[in-house]
C-alpha cells in the first residue's frame, strides 16, 4: 500500500482502534495486542435476504462470500454476531433461507433482529433464532475475559431506534455487576448514538445505556442497520457501524432519503464485507474485510 | 468458492423463487382510491373514503415500506418495491397509519359512515 493511501484512510482513536483502507479494497485497522487475554470474534450485518433490485440481484451469493471469507481464516472466531435485517421483509421463507445459509458457518452464531426482521410480528424471527437464555431477545454473557450485551433496539419504535424502560432497566442492572476493567462489548442494530437523527440513525432512549457504559475503562459499541462503516469516539466509548453484506446505503446527509444506493457493479464487493474484532484488556482491534478480492 | 456452494446455491435460490412466487400480488380489485408511497412519504397523506370501499397502496420507493395503522386495525406488512396491498374499510373513523420500517411515515385514512356512491 502507498503511504499516501494509507494516511489517507487511517484515523487513530485515543484507546487504540486504528482504521484503514488498503489498496487491495482490505480494510484494515492493526495494533500490536498482548496475546493474553485477547478474544476474537465476527461481526456480520444487513443481509436483507429476499431483497432482489439492481442495488444487488445475488444477496445469497454476496452472503455466502461473506461466510466462505470467514471460514477461510486462519483462526476461526469464538462466535460471529449478526447484527440484524437477516432477512429484507420478515417472512418465514426468507429467514429459512438465511438460516441455511447462515448455518455454513463454522464458527457459533449470535443473531439480534433488526427492523426488517420484526415488520409486523417478531414470532418469525424468534421462531428462526430463539434463544433459551433470551425469552425477550436481548442477554448477555462473558467470554474470553470481557462481558458481552446483545441488546434489540427495534421493537415497537416510533421514530428511531428504542430500547424500551425493561430492556434499560435490564442494562443497568446487568452493568453495576461487572467490575470497571471488565472490557464491554455492546451489539445494537440501530446505532445507539445520535449518528443522523434525520434519517433515524439514532436510538432515542440510547443515552440511559450510555450512561451506564461510562465508568467502565473500555467499551465497544457495534452495529448494523446504515449499511456502510462509521466510526466514531465517545470519550471511553468506541462505536462502529458495519458494512452490510447486501448493498450499500449513501453516506448520512448525501442523498434526499437512506436507502439502497447503487454503486457500479464492478465496485459492489467493495463496499460489502465482514468484520473481526479482538477484545484485549486494553484495547480492541476492528478489522473491517471488503468482499472485493 | 462458487463451486462449492453450487448445490446449496441452486437449492436457496428454488426457495426464494417459490416464496416470491406465493408472496406475488393478487390481481388488483376495483378500487375508489389509491395511495402512493413515494420518497418516504404517503400520497395523499390524507384520504377520505366511505364504509366498504376499497383502497389500494402501491410503493413506488426503491425501499420497503408498510401501510400499519396506529390501532392495528390493518396492516399491509412489509411491501416491497412496486408492491401492492389493497384493504376495504369497514368501519367509519379516523384512522392513523405509519410505516413500521419508517415510523416518521404518518398519514390519515378518514371513513365516513353510509355506503359510497
Amino acid at each position: 500500500m502507498k503511504r499516501d493511501d494509507f494516511l489517507k484512510h487511517v484515523a487513530w482513536t485515543g484507546g487504540g482502534i486504528a482504521w484503514s483502507l488498503s489498496g487491495t479494497g482490505l480494510f484494515n485497522a492493526q495494533r500490536a495486542l498482548a496475546a493474553d487475554g485477547a478474544i476474537s470474534f465476527v461481526q456480520i450485518s444487513d443481509s436483507h435476504i429476499g431483497f432482489s433490485h439492481p442495488e444487488n440481484p445475488d444477496v445469497i451469493g454476496t452472503l455466502q462470500q461473506t461466510i466462505a471469507g470467514i471460514n477461510a481464516m486462519p483462526v476461526q472466531p469464538t462466535f460471529v454476531v449478526h447484527t440484524g435485517d437477516v432477512t429484507h421483509l420478515a417472512k418465514p421463507a426468507q429467514f429459512d433461507t438465511a438460516k441455511q445459509i447462515l448455518g455454513t458457518l463454522k464458527a457459533p452464531l449470535v443473531v439480534l433482529p433488526g427492523e426488517h426482521d420484526v415488520i409486523g410480528t417478531s414470532e418469525a424471527f424468534f421462531s428462526a433464532f430463539r434463544r433459551s437464555d433470551a425469552p425477550k431477545g436481548w442477554f448477555s454473557w462473558d467470554q474470553g475475559g470481557a462481558h458481552f450485551l446483545s441488546l434489540v433496539n427495534v421493537f415497537n419504535f416510533e421514530i428511531d431506534g428504542k430500547l424500551g424502560a425493561e430492556q434499560i432497566d435490564f442494562v443497568e442492572k446487568d452493568l453495576a455487576a461487572q467490575k470497571s476493567s471488565t472490557p464491554i462489548v455492546v451489539f445494537a442494530h440501530v446505532p445507539l448514538y445520535a449518528l443522523f437523527p434525520p434519517w433515524g440513525w439514532t436510538t432515542e432512549d440510547g443515552s440511559r445505556v450510555l450512561a451506564a457504559l461510562r465508568r467502565f475503562n473500555a467499551v465497544t459499541v457495534l452495529n448494523g442497520h446504515i449499511h456502510q462503516i462509521v466510526q466514531h469516539t465517545d470519550g471511553n466509548i468506541r462505536f462502529a457501524t458495519a458494512a452490510s453484506t447486501a448493498y450499500p446505503q449513501p453516506a448520512p446527509g448525501t442523498a434526499a432519503k437512506p436507502g439502497p444506493l447503487k454503486v457500479p457493479d464492478s465496485k459492489l464487493l467493495s463496499v460489502l464485507g465482514y468484520r473481526s474484532v479482538e477484545i484485549a484488556r486494553s484495547a480492541a482491534t476492528i478489522t473491517d474485510h471488503s468482499l472485493q478480492t | 468458492m462458487s463451486r462449492l456452494f453450487t448445490g446449496l446455491q441452486i437449492a436457496l435460490l428454488a426457495v426464494t423463487l417459490t416464496a416470491g412466487a406465493n408472496a406475488a400480488a393478487p390481481p388488483l380489485l376495483p378500487a375508489v382510491a389509491t395511495v402512493h408511497i413515494k420518497d418516504f412519504k404517503y400520497h395523499p397523506p390524507a384520504l377520505t373514503v366511505h364504509v366498504g370501499d376499497r383502497v389500494t397502496f402501491v410503493n413506488d420507493d426503491d425501499e420497503a415500506h408498510t401501510v400499519t395503522a396506529t390501532d392495528k386495525s390493518f396492516d399491509s406488512e412489509g411491501l416491497d418495491t412496486a408492491g401492492t396491498w389493497q384493504h376495504v374499510f369497514t368501519k367509519p373513523g379516523t384512522f392513523h397509519y405509519f410505516c413500521e420500517l419508517h415510523p416518521y411515515m404518518k398519514a390519515t385514512i378518514i371513513v365516513l359512515p353510509g355506503a359510497a356512491k
